[in-house]
């Protein structure tokens, strides 16, 4: 069949009892109940749903998350009048602002002016923060590596950058990003437009290597192991000491492909470090904007890597005084 | 039919499309369009023109046909007839030229309260009893400025009542302060003023969408980008100015019909070197309307009925669109000035151009 190994799904549900998982560490709560098989989510998944660990960093997230959700929630649906209707129609383009101008970096302010901003975010930030510990605290549970926390504390790098460490810099809690589907992307228009160009700021350029970086090397091993899944390509690690296995022709696909190939452990080291650069060098992007540098297109010209194009020279009224 | 994963992966793979296809729906024009370039080549700045639109949008923009014209000699209207305040210094057959057409841009069906009647005293001419003809007279003098020292932006084009009006009373595209959006409860109202609503002055993007009362009434500074390399202590312009100042853009470009790169290269948009001479005229625009709101139309507040202002109380104003209607030029560029010398200001009048308020009752 044509389409046999050109599956979008997973092709084998395999059933059997509910597994707990391996013991947990004196001290750790216990996981929660068997909950059951999905046939569904086994399409794209493992079939087994639970069990679940909340425990205290679980608990604090999803209080902390809740409180922000309401309150962001609630002020877009205080500023349509409390109308259900509306808050569905223009859900998008509803938005929790962060404060007015004129209240620097205040921490006491009217709530109507930037009040629940602050708070949204501070609680944002507690829940947030609490997730990171979850990550950390469950991985060295199972034993694992801390790798997933630190790419997470990457993301949450950009995450203050943008609402806490850049504003502090500047002095103003207004330069911050709004809560809101469409708001936030205004302000990002916004934000490029206001510092000259952000497609001229270095780190911002460095950012989106690695971004999209990240896409090919995705599809680069996605692509190779869905290739080698007759072969069983999917077991990659244990397969690396063998010869004759899915994971050598994997290699040796790539080897008479661009004459190099990483192997099935190094494959992620690459994938991890191009996904955590990505906030990282956008973060620093972000933070020297305003602070350092105002203008990114006069900053470039200045430095030569803009191309100059041949001025059309529409005088400036300004200078000539054209008008008034 | 055997139910495998041949007809799944057929059946994920038609479930992608669908939503792609909905997506398409409503965010794509048809093609094909036309690009013409603007700027240097490698810069991008093409204007984009649907022959479809365009069509439609050239049928919706023709100027009406042009009168015979009036032998500007013999007796002068103020002569003739009595109380003639703006058009006295024109010849009796001008006169009637203009009144002529201005009924026809203005005021044209056979409605009672029409023709005429629209600014007139049946029977009473010379009367100054019904508020539209004060308002008519301040008009008379906008126009005959507009077509003298606003040359800058109206060119040899220039414009008439028909550049606004288009056959009613009220232009279609005017635009008054928005009611204030009040949030309940001591939530947060919109921090930053009249946002993060759909709102169509500002092509149904969430930015502040009475960019109109900083910008075409005050004289707020529109320059927000840094003029140096590094900060400086003066360049404080905030994101939400910006915003403001995009929502702006955003009103100009849909009231255009055109998108960024006809006044700017979108690279350096402050840059006026990189700019396309567009760029100048849409800046004299600006201060027009400012002109045209200010000294205009918000003077006559007192004159209109209340049903003809703003739900706060202010007059029906003008903005880009008020002319341009999603042109880039009004009425895409037919001669008006040319061809209705009456609108031009008399010669020895074009010195003081801008004469006071006119005498007369008021509304309310």
């Amino acid at each position: 069949m044509a389409l046999e190994y050109q599956y979008l799904f997973t092709r084998i549900q395999v059933r059997g009892p509910h597994y707990q998982g391996v013991p947990l560490p004196a001290g750790d709560d216990t996981r929660t109940s068997d909950g059951g098989f999905s046939h569904l989510l086994g399409k794209i998944g493992d079939a087994q749903i639970g069990p679940f660990y909340l425990g205290t960093y679980g608990v604090l997230a999803l209080f902390f998350g809740f409180i922000a959700f309401e309150i962001i929630g609630l002020n877009m649906l205080a500023s349509v009048n409390w109308n259900p209707l509306l808050f569905v129609r223009d859900l998008f383009w509803l938005s929790l602002d962060p404060p007015l101008p004129q209240h620097g970096l205040k921490i006491f302010m009217p709530l109507a002016e930037g009040g629940w901003w602050l708070l949204a975010g501070f609680f944002l930030t507690l829940s947030l923060a609490m997730w990171w510990a979850r990550s950390y605290s469950r991985a060295r549970a199972l034993g694992l590596g801390t790798h997933t926390s630190w790419a997470f504390a990457a993301a949450l790098w950009l995450y203050l950058v943008l609402g806490f460490i850049r504003p502090i810099f500047m002095g103003q809690w207004s330069e911050a990003v709004p809560f809101g589907i469409f708001s936030h992307l205004d302000w990002t228009a916004a934000f490029s437009i206001r510092y000259g160009n952000l497609f001229y700021n270095p780190f911002h350029a460095l950012s989106i290597v690695f971004l999209y970086g990240s896409v090919l090397l995705f599809a680069m091993h996605g692509a190779t192991i869905l290739a080698v899944g007759r072969f069983g390509g999917e077991r990659e690690v244990e397969q690396a000491y063998d010869r004759g296995t899915a994971m050598e022709r994997a290699g040796l696909f790539w080897r008479w492909t661009m004459g190099f190939n990483a192997t099935s452990e190094s494959i992620h080291r690459w994938a991890w470090w191009f996904a955590v650069l990505t906030p990282i060098t956008g973060g620093i992007g972000i933070l020297v904007t305003g602070t350092l540098v105002d203008n990114w297109y006069l900053w470039a010209m200045d430095r030569g890597f803009v191309a100059a194009y041949p001025p059309i020279a529409t005088p400036d009224p300004y200078l000539t005084g054209a008008g008034r | 039919m055997r139910w495998n994963s041949t007809n799944t992966t057929l059946i994920g793979l038609a479930g992608i499309g669908a939503v792609i296809g909905f997506g398409l729906l409503f965010t794509f024009e048809r093609l094909p369009v036309d690009t013409v370039q603007g700027g240097f080549r490698g810069t991008s700045m093409g204007q984009v023109i649907n022959p479809r639109t365009a069509t439609t949008m050239a049928a919706r923009n023709v100027a009406p046909p042009v009168p015979e014209a009036a032998d500007p000699g013999g007796d002068r209207a103020s002569e003739v007839f009595e109380n003639v305040q703006v058009l006295g210094h024109l010849s009796v057959e001008q006169f009637n030229r203009i009144m002529q057409v201005m009924t026809e841009w203005i005021y044209p069906t056979e409605n009672i309260a029409e023709g005429c009647n629209g600014c007139h005293v049946p029977g009473n001419f010379a009367s100054d009893d019904i508020y539209t003809k004060h308002v008519a007279r301040r008009m008379l003098q906008m126009t005959m400025s507009l077509n003298s020292t606003w040359e800058a932006h109206t060119g040899t084009v220039g414009v008439t009542c028909y550049t606004c009006h288009r056959g009613q009373a009220v232009p279609a595209y005017v635009w008054s302060q928005p009611v204030p959006n009040t949030a309940g409860g001591g939530f947060a109202a919109v921090a930053s003023g009249e946002q993060n609503r759909p709102g169509r002055s500002v092509g149904l993007t969430s930015l502040p969408s009475d960019p109109f009362t900083p910008y075409l009434m005050g004289s707020e500074d529109i320059r927000m980008q840094g003029r140096n390399q590094h900060p400086r202590a003066e360049s404080r312009q905030s994101i939400q100015q910006t915003e403001w100042n995009y929502g702006l853009m955003m009103h100009m470009s849909t009231s255009l019909g055109v998108n960024c790169t006809f006044c700017h290269n979108s690279r350096a948009f402050s840059n006026w070197d990189e700019s396309p001479p567009q760029r100048l005229t849409a800046w004299h625009g600006i201060r027009m309307v400012r002109d045209i709101n200010t000294n205009y139309i918000e003077p006559l507040r007192d004159r209109f009925p209340a049903n003809r202002l703003g739900p706060m109380g202010d007059p029906l104003k003008v903005n880009c669109t008020t002319c341009h209607q999603g042109a880039f030029e009004p009425l895409y560029g037919a001669p008006m000035r040319v061809n209705y010398p009456e609108l031009l200001p008399p010669p020895q009048r074009r010195a003081d151009a801008e004469p006071g308020s006119v005498a007369g009752p008021r509304a309310n």
